[in-house]
């Protein structure tokens, strides 16, 4: 991580020299010098995505990432704790109009992403190469993102049908149990991976009603932030996923202790990081899940960030 | 009588007073002394200790039992580790199923004097340990007992394992049945298991070791050791133990919650609530009163999913609390083991010293208090029903578990004022609702964030119903098929 990641310089002279997917520029540091008849590039900023905007970070901080080369792909948003409980506040506003959804409308929102992600396919594997995946790793990356998009996609009006019950009670009831979004989940996406990863690790929350706060891998968070520009464009409404970029160290805390929070997806194996985020997400009796190592998409996956509900009601005149 | 009490509207002084209808108690076999139960013995603990457990509703001691320690806690888990590892897990599956079987049956067999039991140790009506405990914890292991053989079904596309030693403590409420609903599902799942009944209601628990005696479960599958808080932490923190159920309040939850942070243990927590009961203005208003007494008043009170929330849409207000506060004349507060007896006994002295602080603190708060019935016996501990009006959202009787007897009504005029004061508290467990439109119980019920919904009806239980929280009411499901995935491994 130290190596990949750079503390803020202060001084532009004193951080490497920066490249961007779309043209390398002066090693010298700064603004680039314009060379005669080559057009400048625009570059992007990296924002943070909270309530369906693209604010800075309300600290005004930053971090640098490197390429795979070493040089200084991006300035990034280093997120604070106060953007956080701003995501936390979107995301519970968001959350009853999209628990209430259709499933049926989920389906085809979280469709419309893969679809978005298709078209612009070529920006993520641009930004995959740039840190460090050879072409075909990360066609193969993107495409997975793309395809687990649409595989979650399906499940949206499916999951209720498996996994629900009716429950034969020896009264004069009718009683069923159906699944419900468990709520707000804050995400901490794996370092790895980084758009595949952080893909697989939204996708089955909004899947299944609920809204998040995700905070990108801290190593490779390119992919994600513009992760979000697909988001915005496909019908995601305001709040549903917010992304933040940061330092998981910092931030990491507040994602488990946040009272009004209601479930953790946790991707990574270090074991303090682990045993603290279980212990501050015992505050409010917060779901806790733990992904030690990518697993392939599945079903369990919504169903971990579900609560099951059961209503009884009298048969009888 | 009590500060804010409404005179009363009934006379019961003309001559047709029920007659005490006691139960019996000569055929119930209580021993002067308990011993734990591990590896299929019952065992003196290690430390020599003992304590009292008394009949709260005449404060006289029915039997001594055993204080285990960390030793036998140890002792408890090596066993169930042996039973599970030599025995159990390698079982077939139908024949686990066919002991979990024997153990229904003969709790079916006990049930009278299970039912007896429950009421003198824990201070229940004769009538609910009757009707709803006992027949109910047997169903639940009739119910698992047929899980056993066929739990490929219920997970498509996963092959579930067992976990191990499950450990499970239980609360005072339903002492019995909460065991059962521990035991079975674990049971059934391959798991063999160290449970710790509460301290004030230990005896069907240890009852119910002779039932597993009499059933010739394997040694150390089941394993029951009464004690304190203290026993209980030593099992939450014994290394070999693989899952934590718990049952009780939020506060413990948390405390276990964060002592597992850092291990592998799966664990599912079941909590405390503050249930809102939702009376709109189209319920049938007769029954709607019935609902509330039996949501609030079942089991003194002492029930987790309990609607100690009245909600009542304001248009009928007036008529809801006058008939309801009718109904309450009518309760008997009295002998748990008279079967004319609604409320029973408040299960311990500091528990009542619990109830009573609310009491005060409802009054102190400036809500108007309601109590009726002011006959007690004069030992034992008692708490007339009791209802609160004139409460504010912020008060405290109506935001904390009072687990008690204890009523808190609000007014509402619409539907969303409705959800949204029911949904105004940390805890998810349950939620009524009364009304005579269809509609409107599909689209309120979709709105209570709450584990267990009772439209036009209220506590009803049943073992292929699966129970349990949202929010800080507890994190998993106990009962029905999803009861299951708490002792399974499915990855």
């Amino acid at each position: 991580m130290d190596k990949t990641i750079k503390a803020e310089g202060r001084s532009i002279d004193s951080t490497p020299s920066r490249k961007t997917p779309s043209a390398a520029k002066s090693a010298s540091g700064g603004r680039a010098k314009l060379p005669t008849s080559t057009r400048l590039s625009v570059e992007k900023t990296y924002k943070l995505y909270i309530n369906g905007k693209f604010p800075r970070t309300e600290s005004g901080r930053y971090f640098t990432v490197a390429d795979a080369k070493g040089n200084i792909a991006a300035n990034m948003c280093r997120a604070s704790r106060k953007d956080f409980r701003e995501a936390v506040l979107a995301a519970r506003a968001a959350f009853n109009s999209w628990a209430g959804a259709s499933a049926y409308l989920r389906g085809q929102i979280l469709y419309r992403v893969a679809e978005m992600l298709e078209a612009r396919a070529e920006q993520f594997v641009t930004e995959l190469k740039l840190m460090g995946l050879d072409k075909r790793a990360a066609s193969r990356e993107v495409t997975a993102a793309i395809d687990c998009l649409v595989y979650y996609a399906g499940w949206t009006d499916k999951y209720q049908q498996v996994f629900s019950a009716v429950n034969p009670v020896a009264s004069s009831h009718f009683n069923f149990s159906i699944l419900e979004p468990v709520g707000v989940v804050s995400i901490l996406a794996g370092q790895e991976n980084a758009l595949l990863g952080f893909v697989e690790a939204i996708s089955p929350v909004i899947a299944g009603g609920n809204t998040g706060i995700a905070l990108a891998s801290q190593q490779n968070p390119l992919c994600a932030i513009s992760f979000a520009e697909v988001l915005h464009s496909s019908d995601v409404p305001p709040g549903v996923i917010n992304i933040l970029s940061g330092y998981r160290n910092e931030l990491a805390e507040h994602f488990a202790s946040h009272m009004n929070v209601n479930a953790i997806i946790a991707n990574g194996d270090d074991a303090g990081e682990i045993k603290m985020i279980q212990e501050q997400a015992a505050n409010n009796i917060k779901r806790v899940i733990i992904r030690k190592e990518a697993i392939a998409p599945d079903p369990y996956q919504i169903i971990d960030t579900q609560e099951t509900k059961t209503t009884w009601h009298p048969i009888g005149g | 009588m009590n500060k804010g009490t409404a005179p009363h509207t009934l006379n019961f002084d003309t001559g047709w007073a029920y007659s005490p209808a006691p139960e019996s108690t000569d055929h119930v076999h209580i021993k002067d002394q308990y011993k734990l139960f591990i590896g299929g013995k019952f065992v003196a603990p290690k430390s020599g200790k003992y304590f009292d457990t008394i009949n709260p509703a005449n404060e006289k001691v029915l039997a001594r039992v055993a204080q285990a320690g960390a030793a036998d806690v140890d002792r408890a888990v090596t066993a169930a580790r042996d039973a599970y590892d030599t025995v159990w897990s390698k079982m077939k599956p139908a024949e686990r199923g066919k002991y979990i079987y024997r153990i229904a049956r003969i709790i079916q067999e006990r049930a009278r004097e299970f039912a007896v039991i429950e009421s003198m140790d824990g201070g229940k009506p004769i009538r609910e340990a009757r009707d709803v405990d006992i027949p109910l914890a047997a169903a639940h292991f009739f119910y698992y007992a047929g899980w056993a053989d066929k739990l490929d079904y219920a997970f498509p596309c996963r092959t579930p394992q067992s976990l191990g030693v499950a450990g499970q403590i239980i609360p005072w409420n339903f002492p019995l049945l909460m065991a059962a609903w521990k035991i079975a599902p674990a049971l059934a799942c391959g798991n063999t298991v160290v449970l710790k009944p509460a301290e004030t209601t230990p005896l069907t628990a240890l009852k119910l070791a002779e039932v597993i005696e009499a059933a010739d479960l394997p040694p150390g599958v089941v394993n029951i050791l009464t004690g304190d808080g203290s026993t209980g932490a030593a099992i939450v923190n014994h290394d070999d133990v693989n899952k934590i159920a718990f049952t009780g309040s939020t506060n413990v939850g948390r405390i276990i919650q964060r002592a597992l942070a850092g291990t592998d243990k799966k664990y599912t927590l079941e909590l405390g609530g503050k249930a809102a009961n939702i009376i709109f203005a189209d319920a049938a208003i007769d029954q709607a009163v019935e609902g509330i007494v039996n949501a609030i008043f079942f089991n003194q009170g002492h029930v987790c999913c309990a609607g100690s929330r009245l909600l009542v849409q304001e248009s009928v207000a007036d008529e809801v609390i006058a008939k309801l506060k009718e109904r309450m004349q009518t309760l008997i507060v009295g002998d748990p083991l008279d079967k004319n007896t609604d409320i029973g006994a408040i299960n311990s002295a500091a528990q009542l010293e619990r109830i009573n602080a609310y009491l005060e603190l409802g009054q102190e708060e400036g809500a108007e208090m309601f109590q009726c019935g002011d006959k007690k016996p004069s030992k034992g501990y008692w708490c007339q029903p009791t209802l609160f009006t004139n409460v504010a959202q912020s008060h405290r009787i109506v935001r904390e578990e009072i687990f008690g007897p204890v009523l808190a009504i609000q007014t509402f005029r619409t539907l969303d004022e409705a959800v949204a004061k029911a949904n105004n508290t940390q805890y998810g467990l349950s939620g009524g609702i009364w009304t005579d439109k269809g509609a409107k119980i599909f689209s309120v019920g979709a709105k209570i964030r709450a584990g267990v919904i009772w439209a036009n009806t209220f506590n009803k239980f049943d073992p292929t119903s699966p129970f349990g929280g949202y929010k800080e009411s507890g994190v998993g499901r106990e009962g029905g098929m999803h009861g299951l995935s708490a002792y399974l491994d499915l990855h």
